[in-house]
């Protein structure tokens, strides 16, 4: 009778495996072998960059002889796929990342530095190193970068009779003559997310601020500015809900005079040559004060997958990518600013019209300068004290210290 | 699905209890009968099980990106939920939580329920309206939320300028740039996209009241709101508990709508448990402090289903 018993169990039995290979069926990484393919990640979903990386990706590869399984995902889902790929040992040979993001990646154990592969890091500008190191390693480079700076309508200028506005005082009256019917004078992000804190920093920095100090005088100057702005009615209430790109449409549709933002919205404002703009570097709040902005743009690292010899084929695709000649052509071709100083004055002389930028990022800081991986919270921090002063629940002056209360 | 599952699996071992003297002679039904129940008891330990009882010892955890990349996840006690209601975003969030479900749910059902009501009526097009009426469901809504932010947008939205054409409002409203009026606009889209799911079931009850109740009724008099509280609610009560239950099981987690909308924002007016969830988790990956305050909202769900089991059983002991 027992035996008889036993088979249903057997049965049950003989699914289990069945269920559990559905979990474990990643694939172990080898610690060295083959090195004749590398796989790549990143988050240039979207053409032209998807294709201007990837063909500068291919042509790094050939000289290298490697070649590439590439895999782009949305850039909102990046972190989530790494940590995923992390957890699971599949992290792949060359990976793409956001530059405020590196640090913490790199805090996990999960990046491999580049000092291993002897790449060389002189040269770069040194925002741009900074935001790529973390505990005195550097972790990625980048080709290119962008910031922020303050693009113009000049015909809208020319009507009213103006100059672009080189301080907040200027910034005000400018965006308020510029303002009739259903323009506004002046628009920008604070919506509530990273790219309404990313927004604010040109204004807070140039004051002398510190996203480690929120409740300074010269923090809540800067959102003063951007107080006054809204209650004057030369910005619209609505900044509090538009990301980047609905301010860049706003501009384009010539509802706004002038906006915040920053060169990778140049592609699109070109498509349609009846838009009219010029940029100039953010203004300032009072004499010799320095413009400064935020340094945007994304690294290449080298996560530690175990295979020695593919990772030192990726740190060369790494250093291929950045060299002289694909940072200038990378940079023309997609409005971005070359990472090595020393190649300014070569690249304003190909895209004169990015001169602003180009000058703004020489000075420009990375956001996880200082705090490092304690930068989200801060970012946190400050688009929600941006978003309590520009919708009246708080004083520019308290706005602050309530949002980092907790 | 999970709350109707409990029920019949509560109900049944009850009623098929063999005889405590019969048990040797029914064993290997029982073992087939174990059989049966394998394939959705191992289901629902895989998917349902693991998950609730990962996110509960996560919640235990100071989990964060480390872990992805080393496993480790130091044990924290009951640190993750401290953090969690001492925020000052808790209260606001919870607050925000009640208003947006309670909100969602009664203009979900009291629209739903008139249009199913009206639909019963034969009239031309009836199909096809009907049908179109499915549409805010088939729509994912990150579009439809998409498409409702310029709806809403303060300045050149169609709802302001329409409401200003006919007079209605002297200023634009900010619906989602005022904190006072953001969470009000985003019941208003969240009705919108439920009320499909209400009217589909609601309809789909009322096709099975009856004719004959309604003849009779109107012999003796009963006609329209009298028919609808004499014969149509009384018949359409297990439908509407359903309806109800599910409807606050869905809102309590409804995240897309808020993310696509407002974000959370302005200054905060819009956070609810499942946006504070996803934005601890997901933006700050404090995944710890992310699943305490998803708990915490699986503990008000678990409420509302212990609610519906209770009623539903008064309903057969009467």
């Amino acid at each position: 009778m027992m035996k008889k018993y036993r088979y249903p169990i057997f049965a049950s039995l003989a699914i289990a495996p069945l269920i559990l290979t559905g979990c474990g069926s990643s694939a172990s990484p080898e610690a060295s072998g083959s090195a004749d393919s590398l796989t790549v990640v990143d988050y240039y979903n979207n053409d032209p960059d998807k294709g201007l990386i990837g063909d500068a990706l291919d042509k790094c590869a050939a000289s290298i002889n490697v070649t590439l399984d590439r895999t782009v995902v949305p850039g909102k889902d990046l972190i989530q796929k790494v940590l995923q790929m992390s957890s699971s040992k599949t992290l792949p040979d060359v990976l793409m990342l956001d530059n405020p993001d590196l640090q913490e990646i790199a805090a996990t154990g999960g990046l491999a530095p580049l000092s291993q592969f002897d790449v060389d890091t002189a040269g770069f500008a040194p925002g741009i190193l900074e935001a790529a190191t973390y505990e005195n390693e550097v972790y990625g480079l980048a080709p290119t970068v962008n910031t922020l700076g303050l693009f113009v309508n000049p015909a809208m200028l020319a009507e009213a009779g103006l100059e672009a506005p080189k301080t907040w005082d200027e910034l005000k009256s400018t965006a308020a003559a510029l303002t009739s019917g259903d323009r506004y004078g002046i628009a920008f992000s604070s919506i509530a997310t990273y790219e309404g804190s990313w927004q604010f920093l040109p204004l807070l920095w140039t004051n002398g601020g510190s996203e480690d100090d929120l409740t300074s005088p010269e923090a809540a100057e800067a959102l003063a500015l951007q107080v006054d702005l809204v209650n004057a009615g030369s910005a619209s209430k609505s900044v509090v809900n538009w990301s980047q790109s609905d301010v860049k449409d706003q501009f384009a549709a010539g509802k706004a005079a002038m906006m915040i933002n920053g060169p990778w919205q140049i592609p699109a404002l070109s498509e349609d040559p009846s838009i009219e703009w010029d940029t100039v570097q953010i203004p300032i709040n009072k004499a010799g004060q320095k413009a400064v902005a935020p340094l945007g743009g994304e690294v290449w690292t080298v996560p530690q997958t175990g295979n020695k010899d593919k990772q030192a084929k990726a740190a060369q695709l790494i250093e291929c990518i950045t060299s002289d000649e694909n940072q200038l052509a990378l940079a023309e071709a997609r409005y971005t600013v070359p990472t090595k100083t020393a190649l300014s004055e070569q690249y304003v002389a190909l895209r004169p019209e990015m001169e602003s930028f180009t000058e703004q990022v020489a000075n420009a800081r990375s956001r996880t300068g200082i705090l490092g991986t304690g930068w989200p919270k801060a970012a946190t921090q400050i688009y929600t004290g941006i978003q309590l002063g520009l919708t009246g629940q708080a004083t520019p002056e308290d706005a602050f210290s309530k949002a980092t209360a907790g | 699905m999970t709350i109707v599952a409990p029920r019949t699996e509560a109900v049944a071992p009850a009623a098929a209890a063999p005889a405590p003297g019969r048990r040797r002679r029914h064993s290997p039904e029982r073992w087939t009968r174990l059989l049966f129940i394998a394939p959705a008891a191992l289901y629902i330990l895989a998917f349902f099980g693991y998950p609730i009882v990962k996110n509960f010892t996560m919640s235990l955890q100071e989990y964060t990106t480390k872990t992805f990349f080393t496993g480790e996840a130091p044990w924290v006690g009951l640190a993750n939920y401290v953090t969690v209601t001492t925020s000052s975003l808790f209260g606001p969030a919870f607050l925000n939580t009640a208003l947006f479900t309670l909100g969602s749910i009664l203009g979900q059902f009291v629209i739903g329920m008139a249009l199913a009501v009206f639909f019963k009526r034969r009239f031309p097009l009836n199909g096809f309206l009907r049908s179109m009426m499915l549409l805010p469901w088939l729509l994912p809504v990150i579009v439809s939320s998409a498409t409702w932010r310029s709806i809403l947008d303060q300045d050149s939205g169609i709802l302001n300028r329409f409401l200003g054409a006919i007079g209605l409002t002297d200023a634009p409203i900010g619906w989602l740039t005022d904190p006072a009026v953001a969470l009000i606009a985003v019941i208003i889209v969240n009705i919108w996209v439920g009320i499909p799911f209400n009217v589909a079931l609601l309809y789909g009850g009322l096709q099975d009241i009856p004719e004959e109740l309604y003849e009779a009724a109107a012999l003796d008099g009963a006609t329209g709101w009298k028919a609808f509280w004499h014969i149509t609610w009384p018949s359409l009560r297990p439908v509407v508990s359903v309806v109800l239950v599910l409807g606050v099981v869905y809102t309590l987690k409804v995240l897309d709508v808020i993310l696509g909308l407002t974000n959370g924002g302005p200054a905060n007016a819009t956070q609810t448990l499942a946006v504070r969830s996803y934005q601890e988790s997901f933006v700050n990956f404090q995944f710890g402090v992310g699943s305490a305050y998803s708990n915490v909202l699986i503990l008000v769900s678990l409420i509302f289903a212990v609610i519906y089991l209770r009623a539903n059983r008064r309903a057969v002991d009467e």
